[in-house]
């Protein structure tokens, strides 16, 4: 009897060191980001080679999958491209003659900064948060490529999310459906500016949320494009979020709200894009972190 | 005595690998394996299997670390999911004398009661605090769904995890026997 209070003592003194331990953790964290290095290290050398390796047989498995398909679907498929190709030619043609005049008056215009020329770099998408609350995910590259926090992350021509910490060889990403995601968007057609926030209770209908944006004349209908906008000191100008789905004026008859439908298939999310260029090295703002 | 000490390892190196196990399935399969975008809770299982089954200084032990590669992964702060694992695992702990290996009854409801205070803890503090008060959808669109479905993955988990700890078990029982 003796010997298990013992026990039971020992147990409530093991319960109150590491529950100081996980409360110093965090106040260390908050106050003193270095401190999780180590953790990210160690973290390196054990479960995120396991990730990749994972995800590498999870390839294989889809690569497999896809080779089932037919020789008949091929061969339509190949047609169909083939024509899709004379297309492209020639629309790429056409285009190519409204690059060389927009180059000319972008000269004209003296417009150093083309933002459609991010430099970029590829990553797979490695492990998806553990829980139901929030969307975030790891991708397989980090700061030993060059990534760091606040690089904004792309995909399917659409704005993903942005890095909110790397590893060695991993960072975490923070998707823009998350519900802690705020970023500053704007109505490409109108430039009414709005703040496109993240939230839990639309992440299984696909959208995410608009709001504070000034209800002036500017009619905004059903499909127009939201992207970044300039005043963002995180993410960078002009980058597709989504498509208006819907629009209300708020009650305040000053504001207007409604939803988005992001241009990224959040879902079955494998490859993304990391721009390694942050909004502070391109506007020269250092930031304080 | 020395084979003693080899279980003792063997044990350790299980449970090493079946939070690891848990951890990687949870962030890569299981989420191509989600119903309505809410995917099991795998590591609380885990947790909660250690504490109930080998008392509190396991599930403790167990719980801090499962938590602490959810913090260092995904977490916003180090710490917060440790902390909680630590909590579940010590409350489940305390369950060991209640605990009886051929019955799911008990293993079940602590699964459930660990996975709901999980939930509402993580609505309080990640959620009520930034002014998001709509409790019952939250409650009604992932604590219960992923309740459900963390029982659901505990019915076809705990058989497995059970098998392994009688196996192990029994190979205590012959070592020690050897020696008396």
């Amino acid at each position: 009897m003796k010997k298990k209070k013992q026990v039971s003592f020992k147990n409530k003194y093991i319960l109150i060191f590491l529950t100081l331990v996980c409360i110093m953790l965090m106040l260390l964290s908050v106050f003193y980001e270095k401190i999780q290095g180590p953790f990210r290290v160690a973290a390196n050398l054990t479960v995120v080679p396991m990730q990749m390796g994972i995800n590498q047989i999870g390839g294989w498995l889809e690569d497999a999958g896809e080779n089932f398909q037919t020789m008949k679907q091929i061969q339509e498929e190949n047609e169909r491209l083939r024509e899709q190709v004379n297309q492209l030619i020639m629309d790429n043609a056409n285009l190519q003659e409204d690059k060389y005049e927009l180059e000319r008056l972008q000269e004209l215009y003296k417009l150093d900064q083309n933002y459609a020329e991010y430099p970029k770099t590829g990553a797979h998408v490695i492990g998806k948060d553990t829980g139901n609350w929030f969307s975030t995910f790891t991708i397989d590259k980090g700061s030993l490529d060059g990534i760091r926090v606040d690089m904004n992350v792309i995909a399917d021509g659409g704005l993903v999310g942005i890095v909110v910490k790397t590893g060695p060889t991993w960072s975490t990403v923070r998707s823009i459906i998350d519900d802690s995601s705020n970023v500053s968007g704007m109505v490409l057609s109108t430039s009414d500016r709005c703040i496109v926030r993240g939230d839990l209770t639309l992440m299984n209908d696909g959208e995410i949320r608009f709001e504070q944006m000034e209800n002036n004349n500017n009619k905004i209908e059903v499909g127009e494009q939201v992207v970044t906008s300039h005043i963002s000191d995180k993410y960078l100008q002009g980058i597709l979020i989504g498509y208006v789905s819907e629009v209300t004026v708020d009650s305040n008859n000053l504001t207007r709200s409604g939803c988005i439908t992001p241009a990224v298939d959040f879902k079955n999310l494998q490859e993304v894009l990391v721009i390694t260029k942050t909004k502070a090295d391109i506007t020269g703002v250092e930031n304080d972190n | 005595m020395k084979s003693l000490k080899s279980i003792k390892v063997k044990r350790f190196v299980i449970s090493v690998a079946g939070v690891l196990i848990a951890y990687l399935l949870q962030c890569t399969l299981f989420d191509k394996l989600s119903l309505a975008s809410v995917k099991p809770n795998l590591l609380l299982i885990i947790t909660a299997a250690a504490g109930f089954m080998h008392g509190p200084r396991k599930g403790m032990l167990t719980g801090f670390f499962s938590g602490l590669i959810v913090d260092i992964m995904f977490g916003n702060v180090l710490g917060f999911y440790a902390l909680i694992y630590l909590l579940i695992g010590y409350v489940n702990g305390r369950f060991q004398q209640l605990y009886y290996n051929e019955d799911f009854r008990l293993p079940a409801c602590l699964i459930a009661g660990s996975e709901a205070a999980y939930g509402i803890v993580i609505y309080i503090f990640m959620f009520m605090l930034r002014s998001e008060f709509d409790f019952l959808y939250y409650l009604s669109h992932i604590i219960l769904p992923e309740l459900i479905y963390t029982i659901v993955a505990a019915m076809v988990l705990y058989p497995l995890i059970l098998f392994i700890n009688n196996k192990l078990d029994a190979e205590e029982k012959r070592s020690a026997g050897k020696i008396g």
